[in-house]
């Protein structure tokens, strides 16, 4: 009884309110956004609203029973965890029931359905943690770093079979996890780079983003050996190199595309500099010229990526997101009408079951991926405010209690926990006003559905259980 | 604890600044950026414009002169249209694919996300059909209107007609909105307001796909359409059919009017047109054929046609004498085949001297010329001039020369030269004298005077000395008319001048008199013939009368284009009206006339004109 009483007392409960909250806010904005007049009882279970319920109670009970349950269960049964995860996306891929195009969902009993994607992410973050935790393993070692990737990537690879990119492109996030465990910042700057150079060759022409390269490289270059003279002549040979190309091009009859010009230009320039570098033996030089010989690469892969491998709808989604083809009845029409739903809310918003284009359903998803738009048109700047703030509360809350472990395998688990919701909330929130490309992933504790729900619960509650012994044990 | 551990405050910073630039952008869309709010009303409200019934039009006796119909509009949103079977669609509203298209076209131009009329007026009988086709096809709608109907056919002049609203009246009116209808002439224009009644607005709610989820606010928003007054007119729709029979294949215009409360019985006018065809799909059609018609059917004779009065104009000279003492009944003037003066000459056809009551009822020129010379030439004034002034005064109180101020529209002014008129073309700076003005004491010359100001002018007659301001509304259903149509207007002539006047009347129609063929039977008809001298062609017939002689009921003025002598045509046409006012039937002994009057046909180009030699 002792035993029970601490660990009650043990239990963070201002994160476990904080997790309650968000799941009665979204319970009462997808009743807000599928309400209807016949059915407004809220335990009428032929409406989401009352489905809900029910998900939301079984999620407290489950939440419950992970409390109750020894906490070194999961740390002894994380490879079993992982395991049957990867299992069930594979049985998915044969067993699963196409929706949408993608098969994703175990249908069980006509009505039931399972998403194994929801899972992996917990499973992934139990692995992560286990393999971080275990005995003498070094994240810098060159097999740590295969093992990780293996851990990390096979999950979204099996997902992206579905395929399901959405639910896929999430396990990007485990990199801060890394980078907390002491991943080298550099991994994380590239992966920010890369971003951003992924964006900028969608959104302006290949010649600018050469040029933009090639005087990046030269003014880092310039910060790590301030020689101005020496940056100068660099920048001038550059310039000088491709306006002579350009010359003979036009007196041969101007058959080359300029931007090939400018490649030439700025790669042959490059050459030169490689060969002075080895010359004078200026070893940073050569990082940089790396650095810009991998990042025109990309920049031509990604061009080929985009029109080769990406499906038609994924084209025009990110289109559309970076303003490149605007179509607000087309692609863009979720986020168009989104944007409409939460920019009419106003400061103070509609007022509870007023809001007119969630309630008559000009907003499509609006009580699984778009349910903030409920949020944003009925309680305004005032309500996303809250939402906001609550997700945020829980974070940072979560990241506090990482911090505050005693065992690795918990830190690690609790920051994989923190990263995998941030993702969800950044990415869910931002595409519904237009600041994330629209790929299907739900708001956590808030989105309709009993997959998803479950899986955070059983995502945070694991922490908290883990938290609460955290006293325990040493791991 | 772990030399990593500082990395916990970067990671929180990127959760952190995430928040923020997601509130950034939340305040932005939600609290600066209004255009989303705008597009959310677009997106979720229909206003539904509820068109209420125009008000009715009956006729005095309570028969019904205007009604309404059913017609539906075919509207289309185009945002919302999605393929369907077009050419059955277009067979059924008769209209080709190319019309459709270039309408849809048209209408997307206007508003992709607003409601426009695709096609106009359709009958209940296709909208039936098209109700069906409706259910499978997308962003169509139907608004129900209402056209108007008329069950005889008469009065269209007078009645006027509906039809769209132009832009300039949108501009100025903001009642009106594209596409509604207003009355564009006659009794619907001038009592617009009284029939429109007040439009309804109601505004739904509309889920994505269009579908109506209920009212807005609860309906507070909403207006209640009113309908339309009904009104009772003046016309007495049995005299008007007759009128309008007896002016067939003659171009004119009959005015009848109550003297004892100005209201108009009659309102006729030749050609005229059928006011069903001003109404319904065909009427822009029909309106340009009209139009274009040489004989203008749309023409309103009877207010806007300006003729001299001839000899119905001596009265009017009499009374003004008699008012300003320059003669009296017994005052007697020598006609000698006319008027002469040196050089000039006023015809007639009498060598007799003349006292006033028989002047009328022979209509001696001569004498009048006399009348006149002596109401110019008076004394008391210090010229001819002001003498001139001082008649004109009288003509505007009798109502000539200026406009009525009745409920009708497009009421023309006529013709009484003011004074500066006669001194810029006439007398140029040379003293003024009577003679070169002399012939507007036979009521020829530069006068214009309509049909409308001569039945008002009879009805003065009758009054003996004041009118009514003729008006066509004899009830607004629970509002009164306007206060004006109830009070005299006075002549300004002292009441027992016009005993002799009128006694001169009442022998026009005996034996011996101008219109003595024209004489009914058992009333005591009072009248007055005219010859309305015209410049282009054969002179007009012309013809006054109310009757009976005391406590008159009807007073009347006819004119008959290229009629001639008003004892040909006017006259046996105006006593036909008064009779069957009057009587309710023809006598048998005047059964010829009718048939006379029936048949004749002034339209025809190939008349032989036979001229029965009686004299005015």
């Amino acid at each position: 009884m002792a035993q029970r009483n601490k660990l009650w007392a043990n239990i963070d409960w201002v994160a476990v309110m904080l997790a309650f909250g968000l799941m009665i806010l979204g319970w009462i904005n997808i009743y807000a956004a599928v309400y209807n007049e016949d059915h407004s009882s809220i335990f009428d279970v032929t409406q989401r609203y009352g489905k809900q319920l029910i998900w939301i109670g079984a999620a407290v009970l489950l939440g419950m029973v992970i409390l109750i349950t020894d906490s070194n269960f999961y740390v002894f049964f994380s490879w079993p965890i992982y395991g049957l995860v990867i299992l069930s996306l594979l049985l998915v891929l044969i067993a699963g029931v196409e929706i949408n195009g993608s098969k994703s969902w175990f249908v069980i009993g006509g009505d039931f359905r399972l998403q194994p994607a929801e899972f992996a992410k917990f499973a992934t973050a139990l692995a992560l943690a286990k393999l971080l935790s275990s005995y003498n393993f070094k994240i810098q070692k060159a097999p740590s770093v295969l093992l990780i990737a293996g851990i990390i990537g096979l999950p979204p690879a099996l997902i992206m079979l579905q395929p399901d990119a959405g639910s896929a492109i999430v396990f990007v996030v485990f990199f801060l996890v890394l980078y907390r465990e002491g991943m080298s910042g550099i991994i994380l700057f590239f992966g920010l780079l890369t971003i951003l150079l992924f964006l900028l060759s969608l959104l302006t022409e290949n010649v600018v983003l050469l040029i933009l390269l090639f005087t990046g490289s030269i003014l880092a270059f310039y910060v790590l050996n301030p020689r101005m003279k020496l940056a100068l002549s660099a920048l001038g040979l550059g310039i000088g190199l491709t306006l002579l190309l350009q010359a003979i091009n036009l007196i041969s009859g101007n058959t080359i595309d300029f931007e090939w010009i400018v490649l030439s230009g700025t790669v042959i320039s490059m050459i030169v500099f490689f060969i002075y570098g080895l010359k004078v033996r200026m070893r940073r030089a050569f990082v940089i010229i790396g650095i810009f010989f991998a990042a025109v690469l990309f920049t031509y892969s990604i061009d080929f990526v985009f029109e080769n491998i990406l499906q038609a709808h994924q084209q025009a989604r990110i289109n559309e997101l970076l303003g490149l083809q605007s179509d607000p009845l087309g692609a863009g029409y979720n986020v168009n009408q989104s944007k409409i739903a939460i920019g009419s809310g106003g400061f103070a918003g509609k007022g509870f079951l007023n809001g007119t284009q969630t309630k008559f359903n000009f907003v499509p998803e609006q009580s699984t991926d778009f349910i903030f738009c409920t949020v944003g048109e009925e309680w305004g700047f005032l309500g996303s405010l809250v939402v906001i703030g609550l997700f945020l509360a829980l974070l940072v809350r979560i990241i506090n209690l990482a911090e505050r472990q005693r065992s690795l395998f918990s830190r690690v688990y609790g920051y994989s926990v923190a990263s995998i919701l941030f993702f969800h909330f950044a990415v869910n929130i931002g595409m519904t006003i237009g600041l994330m490309p629209v790929i299907g992933i739900p708001l956590p504790f808030f989105s309709y559905g009993g997959s998803s729900l479950w899986a955070f619960t059983v995502l945070l509650f694991v922490f908290l259980r883990l938290d609460a012994s955290r006293l325990d044990r040493l791991v | 604890m772990d030399i990593n551990s500082n990395r916990k405050y970067l990671i929180v910073s990127i959760f952190v600044a995430v928040s923020i630039v997601l509130l950034i952008r939340l305040f932005y869309l939600q609290v600066i950026d209004n255009t989303y709010k705008e597009f959310a009303t677009s997106n979720v409200l229909r206003k539904v414009v509820q068109y209420p019934a125009r008000g009715l039009i009956y006729d005095r006796n309570g028969e019904l002169l205007v009604y309404n119909k059913a017609a539906y509009d075919l509207l289309v949103t185009p945002r919302e249209v999605k393929a369907f079977d077009t050419l059955k669609f277009c067979s059924l509203l008769d209209i080709t694919i190319e019309e459709f298209r270039l309408k849809l076209k048209e209408a997307r131009a206007y508003s992709p996300y607003k409601p426009s009329v695709l096609v106009k007026q359709i009958s209940p009988e296709k909208y039936a059909v098209l109700q069906e086709l409706l259910y499978k096809v997308q962003g169509f709608y139907i608004q129900s209107r209402t056209l108007r109907e008329y069950p005889r056919p008469m009065a269209a002049h007078l009645l006027g007609y509906v039809g769209e609203v132009n832009r300039a009246t949108i501009e100025s009116n903001p009642y009106y909105e594209s596409g509604d209808y207003i009355g564009i002439s006659g009794i619907e224009k001038s009592y617009e307001n009284e029939l429109r009644g007040k439009k309804g607005v109601k505004y739904y709610m509309v889920d994505v796909h269009n579908r109506i989820q209920g009212s807005y606010l609860d309906g507070e928003a909403d207006t209640t359409a009113l309908i339309g007054k009904n009104l009772i007119s003046t016309l007495d729709a049995d005299l008007q059919e007759y009128a309008e029979l007896l002016l067939e294949n003659k171009r004119g215009s009959v005015v009848a009017i109550e003297p004892s409360t100005g209201e108009i019985l009659v309102l006729a006018n030749s050609p005229a047109y059928d006011p069903n065809l001003l109404v319904g799909r065909e009427r822009g059609r029909n309106y340009t054929v009209l139009s274009e018609d040489p004989v203008k059917p749309l023409y309103n004779r009877a207010l806007m046609a300006q003729y001299p009065p001839g000899s119905t104009f001596k009265m009017a000279n009499a009374l003004v004498a008699l008012q300003e003492g320059v003669i009296t009944p017994s005052t007697s003037y020598y006609c000698a085949h006319g008027y002469h003066s040196g050089n000039f000459t006023v015809g007639c056809h009498h060598d007799m001297s003349f006292t006033l009551e028989p002047s009328i009822a022979k209509s001696c020129n001569a004498y009048y010329v006399y009348v006149f010379r002596a109401i110019l030439e008076n004394n008391k004034y210090n010229s001819v001039r002001e003498g001139y002034e001082a008649w004109r005064r009288y003509m505007l109180n009798f109502g000539f020369g200026r406009t009525l101020n009745t409920d009708l529209l497009n009421e023309l002014k006529g013709l009484v030269p003011t004074s500066d008129y006669y001194e810029r073309f006439v007398f140029r700076g040379s003293r003024w004298r009577a003679l070169p003005v002399v012939s507007l004491s036979i009521g020829q010359g530069e006068l214009g005077i309509t049909p409308l100001q001569l039945a008002n002018y009879t009805a003065m007659l009758a009054n003996r000395g004041h009118y009514y301001i003729p008006h066509v509304v004899k009830e607004i259903e629970g509002q009164e008319i306007d206060m004006r149509f109830r009070e005299p207007v006075d002549s300004g002539i002292d009441r027992h001048h016009f005993d002799p006047v009128v006694e001169g009347m009442a022998q026009v129609m005996q034996p011996g008199g101008t219109g003595a063929m024209s004489m009914i039977p058992d009333i005591e008809v009072c009248g007055k013939t005219g010859t309305a001298q015209n410049p282009h062609g054969l002179d007009h017939s012309v013809f006054m009368a109310f009757a009976p002689k005391d406590r008159p009921k009807i007073a009347i003025s006819v004119y008959v284009e290229n009629g001639i002598w008003g004892s040909t045509y006017a006259a046996p046409i105006a006593s036909l009206i008064v009779e069957k006012y009057l009587n309710d039937t023809i006598a048998t002994s005047r059964l010829w006339l009718e048939s006379n009057m029936l048949k004749a046909n002034l339209m025809d180009p190939n008349r032989v004109i036979i001229s029965n030699g009686t004299e005015e």
